[in-house]
């Protein structure tokens, strides 16, 4: 596994930790799972699976639209009932369920990760590592959750004996994003199964493989039928259908912030239905003199290029203090240019392709904003390859903060790296967004640590690191990267509706 | 007065002393920064008295520009650094006590003012909404200092092994607008208010247009406790100017309504549009009671009748579907009957009146309209169902018997002193018909068996269940909807939840034990 050496140089996998990728595997799964059965769309329709690494098609996958929604809403439901085997089972049992489904993923962990690293264009060593990696320990962490559910007793004025049960909220959409997708899957369903919900799933659809393999598995690990439906689709169709269904009673989003809205928006308008939404981001890390140069300048490069820089939390606002800049932007140029770029299952590449042709395009018109509006272009800067979106490594210095690049969400391999004098200066810069999802600060001085991190408005700060996410710590965004929390004892909320029992009793004793 | 009613002391031992007589009514502007301000606009907008339809008073009309003022005040009072924001925690709560100890001191002239301006009956404004808002205000108090943040045992990463001290701060959200009803006006401004300040916030204040005097009052008493200039801010308007002008401001961090559920579906669809505000709604309710065979009886009727006559059906837990088992049913509603006919209307300062005049016009022609389709759809018309007296929105206590499920009277909010009773047979089908509803804020059961009590009410939609008993919120316990009855609970630990935003700081260290 990873250690802080092995981030000083591009990702190569310890010898002998992980598997070569499978070849001649087959897409098995390719319908909507409705009730643990396979369904064809309701119209017919099906769409095209992309390999963003050469443009080509992978499969077709039946497109779900409103009425397989409703199909698959009215699944939910039924599973939802009171008295059903879903409802009646034991707390312990579904937390059971949930580490039967951890064991199986582990199981075919290695056909899993191949597929993620084809279809969503994952080097094939952070697919195997840390995709599914995660996703095992997520599904785990909640599984041990699911009996420590607990209400509380109330000492409530009067003669009255109270108490709270939190119950599922009952049917939850869930719309995941194209970036993680596996482990966006799984950071969904985990809490949600665990609270006692069922739940209607979206993948996006540049990327619904991983979510329909699991699906398979989630029938083989035991779940009821009806507690988990997967439809693939389109977010303007199937995604549309799902926040605005007068019958689903919460819906969670990752994704852009434009699109966030639209759901908030469309939950306002249909049923009020419960919304958490975890959206975009244009996260600062700030640079102290004081800080250990080498760590910093290694976490804000993986901070920004991990994953092509599909990431929400990409640390796409670099600010270094004055005295240490120069430095700063010549290590982190070298860094950036050590990258081979190509087929991400091959062991010996480094970064992979953009998702689609959508982002491509909207990230090299920021690049050439960029060099429009006077930034330094220091390295890349343009595309790469003959086929594939990919996009060479870029970094700007002399970036300021009226510059595009600075103030508008890239999601892609594109370093900014400003300048600041004091501290007052570069926090109230930092917080100059409407996003507020993560910030990073480095520095070896207790008293800045502490203050910084308290000042900056973000959801998530991270002292002398970056990218640093786990299942037992909340992840979320302030202000308009987010509304809620996902994971760790407070992601449980999200997925409990509190009901107050009081009953009258004839005499009160503490 | 029934036990129910919670307040800090006896009821049944407490004399409430008479109201003020010649009431004069100080605060009628803008609230910012500690200090009155006149209207934008210059306009000015009255306030009524329902049980007479006379002018109380002009209260300043506050719109965009003035809720705009108010939210820069709350914005500069909220920055780090300023004295709200490095101010302990135990002392917040401190000045939330002293705020308390105001109130006591002008319980009187508060309850006078809430009695006069509302319609309520004086010795409920006294005992219940007074009571309630000070111990609301007191339990939150308490909590100031107990806002606690974790730390957390944080594993291998999706990154690195797991070397790191990981701790959540529960921090204040910031500005938070809150738009308040006219059925409890101080109550809803204190189990908002009470919770923000608890927890760091500053707030914009939009009290509701028919009762903004209280408001208005308590704003005098937060600025003599102490608080800080452009902590809290009040800006009496209308909904669609002041009221939306929070919903939709960009500068809002969060709104907090209690009201109609149909304008908390535009107040959540403006925080889309605008800025993902956060949201919470207590909205309304059409909420069931369910009277079994074995229950007793008297104790049954009482509760039932509180809990859809009190404050003249004005509450969103209002128990306006009553499902009687078969057996019981013809004495339960010839108890209602009898129950419901002992009232005095009239002005209600006076102690001997019962029940006061409905809040406003529109809500009494609303109410009159429903007890038409009642008859007109042919449920059995016991008593009532009439307007009363020659001024004022009195309604006459209305029980309506043979109502069934899909008369208007059983599936519209009414919000007025009218009864639905209904009949059933089987606990599924009650069940079943109880939960047959968008709304879910509330729901009573009777019954003496302990295995219906307790599996009865895991099965009702509803985010409170009472048992044996209804009605009456209670500081320490969370109260809020299931479905379109709201977002969110106010009151109790809970409350608190929707009052802070949690950030997450990992810092890495060189070495990790346990």
């Amino acid at each position: 596994m990873s250690t802080s050496e092995e981030q000083q140089t591009p990702a190569k996998p310890a010898e002998g930790t992980i598997p070569a990728p499978l070849k001649d595997w087959k897409i098995q799964y390719t319908k909507i799972f409705i009730n643990n059965e396979w369904h064809n769309s309701s119209s017919g329709k099906k769409f095209p699976v992309f390999n963003p690494a050469n443009e080509e098609k992978i499969c077709e996958v039946e497109e779900g639209d409103k009425e397989d929604v409703d199909k698959a809403v009215k699944a939910a439901r039924e599973a939802f009932q009171i008295g059903s085997p879903w409802r009646t089972m034991d707390a312990s049992e579904r937390g059971r369920l949930l580490n039967k489904l951890a064991d199986l993923i582990e199981r075919d962990r290695l056909l899993m990760a191949t597929i993620e690293a084809v279809n969503g264009g994952k080097v094939f060593s952070n697919a195997y590592l840390m995709d599914l990696g995660g996703c095992v320990r997520i599904l785990r962490y909640f599984a041990s959750w699911a009996d420590k559910i607990q209400g509380r007793t109330i000492p409530i004025d009067g003669k009255y004996f109270s108490y709270t049960r939190h119950e599922p909220v009952g049917v939850c959409g869930q719309i995941i994003p194209w970036n993680f997708p596996l482990v966006m899957f799984i950071w969904k369903i985990g809490p949600a199964l665990c609270c006692g919900n069922t739940v209607v799933v979206k993948p996006a659809e540049q990327t619904p493989l991983t979510a329909l393999y699991t699906a398979s598995l989630i029938k083989e690990a035991g779940f009821p039928p009806g507690v988990v439906n997967i439809v693939p689709g389109y977010g303007p169709t199937a995604g549309a259908a799902i926040s605005s269904h007068m019958d689903v009673d919460k819906v969670a989003f990752t994704g852009s912030t434009e699109v966030g809205k639209l759901i908030k928006e469309a939950a306002g308008k249909s049923n009020l239905k419960r919304v958490t939404l975890e959206l975009g981001g244009k996260s600062p890390c700030i640079i102290f003199a004081d800080a250990d140069l080498d760590n910093a300048v290694q976490f804000a490069h993986r901070g920004v290029f991990y994953h092509q820089g599909q990431c929400c939390i990409a640390a796409s606002r670099i600010f270094v203090e004055e005295s240490i800049y120069d430095e700063f932007v010549q290590r982190s140029v070298e860094r950036a240019k050590k990258y081979t770029l190509g087929d991400p299952l091959n062991p010996s590449v480094q970064q992979g392709p953009q998702i689609d042709k959508e982002q491509y395009n909207k990230i090299l018109d920021l690049i050439e904003s960029g060099k429009k509006e006077g930034a330094k272009l220091e390295c890349g800067g343009g595309p790469w390859g003959d086929k594939g979106y990919f996009i060479q490594p870029t970094v700007f210095s002399n970036v300021t903060d009226e510059m595009r690049i600075a103030k508008e969400e890239i999601f892609g391999p594109v370093q900014q790296i400003m300048k600041f004098k004091t501290i007052d200066e570069v926090i109230r810069r930092a917080n100059n967004t409407h996003y507020g999802l993560s910030a990073g600060i480095f520095t070896k001085d207790l008293d800045k640590a502490i203050t910084i991190s308290s000042a900056l408005q973000a959801g998530t700060v991270w002292v002398n690191c970056y990218s640093v996410v786990s299942a037992q710590s909340p992840f979320g965004g302030f202000k308009m990267s987010g509304n809620g929390r996902e994971l760790g004892e407070y992601g449980l909320h999200e997925y409990t509706e509190v009901k107050t029992v009081t009953i009258k009793i004839s005499e009160k004793n503490s």
